[in-house]
């Protein structure tokens, strides 16, 4: 394992450090605490992009980048202390992976302007960049998820779902509670019957939980949980015979940390993914040359190619893309925060670009523009083969039904900006 | 040398039983003041408000309330977190239902509201003495927490369960919301925090002080002179909760912004308080204010120390984070069981006796 080099550490209590010509990528990351098994993997993912762009092209457009590291340890109170420390450092976007840090963040970013990206996670009706215009959420939000989930069930029910019981077990937090919404709008729809089943932090007990389940018989489960919460949860629903190809979990409850623990148990266990998996991609030799071999891959180095390393390599990859595009909109290569949202604002991620970057369809295409923050809503399903220790990818990308989600979003976001006195509009650039 | 009552004359009652009988403590007192209020508000900025004074402030309000109930009057209580909360919901009730009252009202008015709720939850204390109290407030801090998360009435039915400060001011000045200078923030912690050090510390010197201390050091005795109990433990509970219930309003209103109840103010949150009391010093305001400095500060000392100084790994650092303060609160605990305040005692004791030590 490798120390930080020192121009990653974040400088001391005065954060006052001299103009550095470097695009700031700060990253708040948890590797310890309840839920380090999923803040481990996605950190090392972020910051291994950003040191295969430092070493392979020399940054972005010339300039270097460079990745602060910030532990919060999923805590909201260590969230806000960590974005106070490094804001003054240049950040260009902040990607705290905590629904909760997100809510804390939400407003401190509209007033500083700096972005705030939230990937498939945070507010869902930030997606209206009209209100939030500092907030991004491509390319999928929790509404997103919760409906590719009901249409996966419609699809292998023969579009129907009347009278089936859907049970959803969810984290006891605004990250748990954010579907439930949907689902509800959904189940008035579709017919189905919906019930729900808190699971409090950190979600290592869940006996009383499972007992319901057990005894209610839902038909399908579904599930946000996040952490060890994941684990035990499948475990549980193992012991009680619960069949897995019936139990789905969000993007956040489908990592191989999550069923690894439950052994064959888990095989069949299902959940939606936004992005593809593996490492048959030809970014991930340039990865082996520049980063892994070379001795500068992040953390242990053993996380590469997991799903949620994958996932921070993404949100890297969206975030270098934005970078790019902010340089090419204003002309500099040297931008700040506020380029950076309109590089965000204005980013087009296409086939062709996917696969210039050497992650052919590794994510949907997408778009996003100043009214849509919330880019085009897609996911895949995926399982877990226990045997072959390996998720596959079982279905295309599937699409959320907008018709449901974007009234809830225009509502939700609206309620927000009578709160808060702001008038929508697009920001000027 | 300075340090002494010998030539220091006073010439009234008033002047005598004054809170700083030595005049270089008093001119401390005010030097300190002059500092707090006349200058670090000038210079600080967000990363000083944000990270370290003003969740100092919060959590010192949240010693000097817990400490009067456990440290004065002797009941132990591990509710803290959930009285909190308590005072968090009710600031976020008030505001979004009055919102054209000043936020000062409504943070005195959590308080007030913290205050009925500690009492309603301290008349089992009139029964249960010791750990079985212990237990009865830790059910306290659960159903409090699971009530918040289960009736959306709390948090005006937010998708999220999640309750977010609206933007209020003080004469025109944002104290609340996305736009508050550090200054404000911290100057609205600092006017709370003086407000309810010197309340705490004249009660604790008055009769109700010391009717609480009657009963902490043996209730049997003090029924029998003629304190009643009823009083001195219900006034407790009630004086205790509302700096408990001013500090969580203070909490979620000027410091975070934004909370979820299970998170913000959970079981951690009424542990972290309860080792605040007992490493600062138990029955003993300044006590109060040593404790919050001390688990507030020093995490943030060693992380800017271990990751900014010397660059270890994030993961590392906060490990050893974990290690460093946890051996220095045995150490502290083995070398001076009665906490910080007690050695700032016997350092004043010492200072007197100087330069002729016995």
């Amino acid at each position: 394992m490798k120390k930080r080099l020192a121009t990653m550490a974040v400088a001391a209590v005065m954060a006052a450090s001299p103009v550095l010509a470097d695009l700031v990528f700060p990253s708040l990351s948890y590797r310890t605490g309840p839920y380090a098994a999923g803040g481990i993997p996605f950190a090392d993912g972020y910051a291994d992009y950003f040191t295969l762009l430092n070493e392979r092209d020399g940054g972005i457009g010339g300039v270097m980048t460079r990745v602060i590291e910030c532990e919060t340890g999923y805590n909201t109170e260590k969230g806000v202390e960590c974005y106070e420390a490094t804001k003054g450092e240049g950040s260009l976007v902040y990607q705290p992976l905590s629904t909760g840090i997100t809510y804390q963040l939400i407003p401190k970013v509209e007033a500083d302007g700096i972005p705030l990206h939230t990937m498939g996670y945070g507010r869902t009706s930030a997606a209206n960049g009209k209100v939030f215009n500092n907030v991004f959420n491509y390319p999928a939000n929790y509404w997103d998820g919760a409906s590719i989930a009901i249409k996966h069930l419609l699809d292998e029910n023969g579009g129907d779902l009347s009278g089936k019981k859907i049970s959803l077990v969810y984290h006891n937090s605004a990250y748990g509670k954010e579907p439930i919404r949907t689902l509800e709008e959904l189940s008035s729809k579709h017919g189905y019957e919906l019930t729900t089943i808190a699971v409090d932090h950190p979600g290592q007990e869940q006996k009383s939980q499972w007992l319901q389940i057990r005894r209610e018989r839902p038909d399908y489960v579904i599930m946000w949980g996040w952490g060890v919460m994941n684990q035990v949860a499948i475990q549980e629903a193992a012991n009680i015979r619960f069949p897995m190809e019936n139990f789905i979990g969000v993007w956040w409850s489908g990592s191989e940390n999550d069923v690894i623990p439950a052994g064959e148990a888990a095989n069949g266990y299902k959940s939606l993914n936004m992005h593809n998996i593996g490492t048959d991609y030809p970014i991930y030799a340039d990865l082996q040359q520049y980063v892994i071999d070379a001795g500068k891959a992040a953390g242990a180095g053993d996380q590469v190619g997991t799903v949620l390393y994958n996932r921070g390599f993404y949100a890297a990859m969206l975030a270098a893309e934005a970078a790019k595009e902010a340089q090419r909109i204003h002309g500099e290569a040297e931008i700040t925060p506020a380029m950076m949202r309109d590089g965000m604002a204005a980013l087009e991620m296409t086939e062709e670009r996917m696969a210039g970057l050497g992650m052919p369809n590794f994510g949907p295409a997408f778009s996003v523009s100043c009214e849509n923050h919330g880019g085009s809503g897609q996911g895949k399903i995926q399982q877990w083969d226990a045997s072959a220790q390996q998720w596959n990818i079982i279905t295309d990308w599937i699409d959320s039904d907008k018709e449901v989600i974007q009234p809830l979003i225009m509502e939700d976001s609206e309620a927000f900006a009578a709160e808060n006195n702001i008038t929508p509009a697009c920001a000027d650039s | 040398m300075f340090y002494r009552e010998a030539g220091d004359f006073k010439t009234s009652y008033v002047d005598d039983s004054q809170t700083f009988p030595i005049a270089f403590d008093r001119y401390r007192y005010y030097f300190v003041l002059v500092i707090a209020f006349g200058i670090i508000p000038f210079i600080i900025n967000d990363y000083w408000a944000n990270a370290v004074m003003v969740p100092f402030l919060i959590y010192a309000i949240a010693a000097i309330g817990l400490n009067i109930l456990t440290g004065y009057c002797g009941q132990v209580s591990l509710g803290t977190g959930g009285f909190m909360a308590v005072g968090g919901y009710a600031c976020y009730k008030l505001m979004t239902a009055f919102p054209d009252v000043s936020i000062m009202i409504h943070l005195l008015l959590a308080g007030f509201i913290t205050a009925g709720v500690g009492v309603l939850f301290g008349l089992p204390s009139l029964r249960i003495k010791g750990f079985y109290l212990a237990v009865a407030t830790l059910a306290a801090q659960f159903f409090l927490v699971w009530l918040f998360n289960k009736v959306p009435w709390f948090y005006n039915y937010s998708a999220s369960g999640q309750i977010s400060a609206p933007e209020r001011f003080v004469f025109g000045v944002p104290v609340t919301g996305p736009n508050v200078e550090a200054w404000a923030k911290y100057t609205v912690c600092l006017i709370f925090v003086t407000g309810c050090a010197w309340l705490a510390r004249n009660l604790t010197r008055g009769t109700i002080g010391r009717s609480w201390m009657a009963i902490r050091d043996m209730d049997i005795a003090a029924e029998i002179i003629g304190v009643n109990p009823l009083k001195a433990k219900l006034t407790a509970f009630a004086v205790s909760s509302f700096f408990i219930g001013i500090a969580g309003a203070l909490l979620f209103a000027v410091y975070l912004g934004a909370v979820e109840v299970g998170e913000a103010y959970g079981i951690n949150k009424s542990f972290l308080v309860l080792f605040m009391i007992i490493i600062g010093g138990l029955g003993s305001i300044f006590g109060a204010f040593a404790g919050a400095a001390f688990m507030v500060l020093l995490p943030v000392l060693l992380k800017n120390v271990l990751v900014g100084g010397l660059g270890w790994d994030t993961a590392l650092a906060t490990h050893f984070e974990f290690v460093i303060v946890g051996a220095l609160i045995i150490i502290f605990l083995i070398a001076e069981p009665h906490g910080l305040a007690q050695l700032w005692k016997l350092a004043k004791e010492k200072l007197r006796l100087w330069p002729f030590p016995h």
